[in-house]
């Protein structure tokens, strides 16, 4: 997917670049060629190349999402590489991390190699391999990270299942040293969440379902973080969502320990009332659940205050079939990608909580750091993966509409202002947005 | 009476309910139940319309109540257990629905072990829907046919200071009857063992409280929820004994609740472990009234979910 494949050089102008690495934030024009970027500055021109009209558009470093499933190996009807990548360039996603609870697991370098074949193969957003960190994801014997990295793995992870002996996390995070690995753990003591499907609080209880105590992921993470400083290990915490947790990953990187964060979209936005608002609806269902108004206002300050690293989606699709069942059978998870910057534009960048500079970086900057990624910036020299952004654009979450094969969203429905216009991956642009 | 009719094809639960609605149900069941003491037990009132019952979870007590109740408006019903039935073949909840919706039934009364199910077949059916009992969530014919109960003894709803004892954590019957005597102005203080007390539950405008005999102080009627150990797997309360001892219902106890406060039970009771036998069986005691006004509580919510108008006996039919 190099620019040499995609044509010649592109010539974005007239848009509002912003690059929160390089400190650039303005009326500037951002030349590519040859997969990469070459030039920014005002009135840029170059001979030969294919301009494309950025005026009224935002223009940002490619966005990476550090937590998507998509599902293939094994449950191709529920996602494919290739609609996941759709999807996730028609969200703005330059780049894609890919979860490793497939069928099989993904803690080999076979699979490793396998999706990642599949993502070049696709004609949409990178893909950047996530291997397990034990095999099977069971918990108990660490899997050959050597191979998974040389295969092109840039985390492990058990996803979905917190690795919840001590032990093996600690030789998981010496073990990934040797490899420049960071270590992303799914926080939730389950003998404390017993899997429940939402949020122990005043609405679960007026509900009559059971629910899982904030403190079954702030107990997980609190034990991860002293476990990290023990042996030095680089700790991810993914989908970060409850007030407390977010405190103790603040004073954990006060120490100086090796620790970062993601939220999603879902958790920044919606509370367990959205359960009863929709009636018992299954697109209110995801692991971790939807927490509580002061959650969501501890995780908008750390968005601003830059404790927290990145936004992930947790994009999780599945078959509508298996969503369609009652709120304690379905299972766990909705999509994301396609609707992730637009809900953070809509919801933080509109209202002013947070600036055009800040969104780009959670998006970029933010995400390529955590894992070490290449791109983030838009700096001479980077890959050529640009986000383009119509700030004013306004339109409706309409799921049938998703490239994904996933159609569970708890966002169906919002009126949202902004939207992707634009995402050029290599040099190349993959997705453009209808007029 | 100011409302005629419900707002909703579907009674999910209690909590939609508005007052007028509660007050239009009672009063509906109160003239339903001059149907029992005829020796012909039939009206035509829903004659030609077809009633589902479909039950997902074991009930004897509530699917009769429900039967009795559509057999006496003459409606035809279908019985559907889950057992033995296509959803052990494993249909899906959403082909289930759809396949009752293709046979024309007017009204779906459910009950399911999840909660919500009910407003899933709402959202998915044209076809009316009760829920008969769904999880931990509502069991809105119990809190009404407990209501008509109570208004029964006491006249009014209006000022009553209502005491539920037992697991209030897993009892659908506790969030419904919550819903409708806070509604209708009661004061209801809920008790039971810390492990059974649900978090936050005072959020729903009442008292919680683990000691039985505070909570009895100065009540009116006393509703003992029966205790499902067997459940529990043994991690949320050690044995009966030690829960009789604590929260089982004695003479002694009760007496510390007003003279005239009359005992409830939802039933099926287990003796001595929430309530002692003589307090169950003294003239206190209103639990075969409750199962009486069951079956007129379901005949209203059938009657007035199928469109009909304030019952006038037969010629207003």
């Amino acid at each position: 997917m190099s620019g040499a494949g995609g044509g010649g050089p592109l010539l974005l102008r007239g848009g509002r670049l912003i690059d929160p690495v390089s400190g650039k934030d303005g009326r500037l024009d951002l030349l590519l060629r040859d997969g990469l970027v070459v030039d920014v500055g005002e009135s840029l021109s170059e001979e030969g190349a294919e301009v494309f009209d950025a005026s009224g558009l935002y223009v940002f470093p490619g966005f990476i999402d550090l937590h998507a499933h998509l599902r293939e190996p094994g449950r191709e009807y529920a996602e494919t590489i290739a609609t996941g990548l759709a999807a996730a360039a028609a969200g703005g996603f330059t780049a894609v991390c890919a979860m490793p609870n497939t069928d099989p697991v993904n803690d080999n370098r076979s699979i490793t190699e396998f999706v990642r074949a599949k993502g070049v193969a696709a004609n949409g957003a990178r893909l950047y391999p996530i291997g397990a960190i034990t095999k099977g994801q069971r918990g108990e014997e660490l899997a050959e990270f050597g191979e998974l990295r040389e295969a092109g793995a840039v985390a492990v992870t058990d996803d979905g299942k917190w690795v919840a002996n001590g032990s093996v996390l600690r030789r998981a995070f010496e073990h990934a040293s040797l490899f420049d690995l960071p270590v992303v753990q799914h926080a939730e003591d389950m003998t404390l969440s017993r899997g429940a499907p939402m949020h122990e609080g005043a609405v679960s209880t007026r509900l009559g379902l059971s629910g899982q105590p904030g403190i079954a992921e702030t107990a997980a993470v609190a034990r991860d973080l002293l476990v990290a400083e023990l042996c030095r290990g680089r700790l991810h915490v993914a989908h970060l969502s409850a007030a407390r947790s977010l405190e103790i990953v603040a004073r954990g990187k006060a120490k100086g320990i090796a620790v970062t964060c993601e939220v999603t979209p879902h958790h920044l936005t919606l509370t367990d009332e959205e359960v009863a608002r929709s009636g018992f609806s299954t697109r209110a269902k995801m692991n971790p659940p939807l927490a509580e108004a002061r959650d969501l206002e501890a995780l908008a300050t750390g968005l601003a205050d830059g404790t927290i690293d990145a936004i992930a989606t947790d994009h999780a699709p599945h078959h509508e079939d298996e969503k369609a069942a009652d709120f304690n059978s379905a299972p766990f998870g909705v999509v994301g990608l396609e609707t992730a910057a637009a809900v953070i534009h809509d919801r933080f960048v509109v209202p002013g909580r947070i600036s055009p500079s800040r969104f780009a970086e959670l998006f970029s900057a933010g995400p390529a750091r955590v894992f070490g990624l290449p791109g983030g910036t838009l700096s001479p020299g980077s890959p050529a993966d640009v986000t383009l952004f119509d700030p004013g654009a306004r339109w409706t979450v309409d799921p049938p509409r998703f490239l994904s094969l996933g159609r569970s969203t708890p966002f169906a429905g919002w009126e949202l202002t902004g939207a992707p216009a634009a995402t050029i991956v290599g040099g190349r642009v993959v997705w453009r947005r209808e007029q | 009476m100011t409302v005629s009719a419900l707002r909703s094809k579907d009674l999910l639960g209690i909590e939609p309910l508005t007052p007028d609605e509660i007050t239009l149900l009672l009063d509906t069941a109160e003239s339903m139940r001059s149907i029992a003491d005829r020796p012909i037990k039939k009206v035509p009132a829903l004659r030609g319309r077809l009633v589902v019952n479909l039950f997902f979870e074991a009930s004897t007590r509530t699917r009769f109540s429900f039967e009795t109740a559509e057999k006496w408006l003459s409606a035809d019903s279908l019985n559907f257990a889950a057992k033995g039935s296509s959803v052990e073949k494993g249909e899906s909840l959403l082909d289930t629905a759809r396949n009752l919706q293709a046979m024309s039934a007017d009204l779906i009364v459910i009950r399911h072990g999840s909660p919500g199910v009910p407003h899933f077949l709402a959202g998915n059916l044209e076809a009316g829907v009760v829920n008969a009992g769904d999880g931990a969530h509502e069991h809105p014919t119990q809190a009404l046919l407990d209501a008509l109960t109570m208004r029964q003894r006491f006249g009014k709803l209006e000022g009553l200071s209502v005491v539920i004892v037992g697991d209030i954590a897993h009892s659908r019957v506790v969030r419904s009857n919550i819903w409708l005597l806070t509604k209708m102005g009661a004061r209801v203080r809920v008790c039971g063992p810390p492990t059974l007390l649900p978090p936050r539950i005072e959020e729903m405008g009442v008292e919680a409280t683990a000691d039985f005999d505070a909570a009895l102080e100065g009540a009116d009627a006393v509703m003992a929820l029966r205790m499902q150990l067997e459940r529990q797997g043994g991690s949320l309360f050690p044995s009966a004994r030690e829960y009789f001892r604590r929260y089982g219902l004695t003479k002694e106890r009760l007496a510390r609740a007003k003279p005239h406060a009359i005992v409830m039970h939802p039933g099926p009771m287990n003796r001595g472990v929430e309530i002692a036998s003589d307090v169950a069986d003294s003239d206190r005691a209103v639990i075969l009234d409750q199962v009486a006004n069951g079956v007129a509580v379901r005949m209203a919510v059938l009657y007035l979910l199928l469109g009909g108008r304030p019952w006038e006996g037969e010629r207003g039919a």
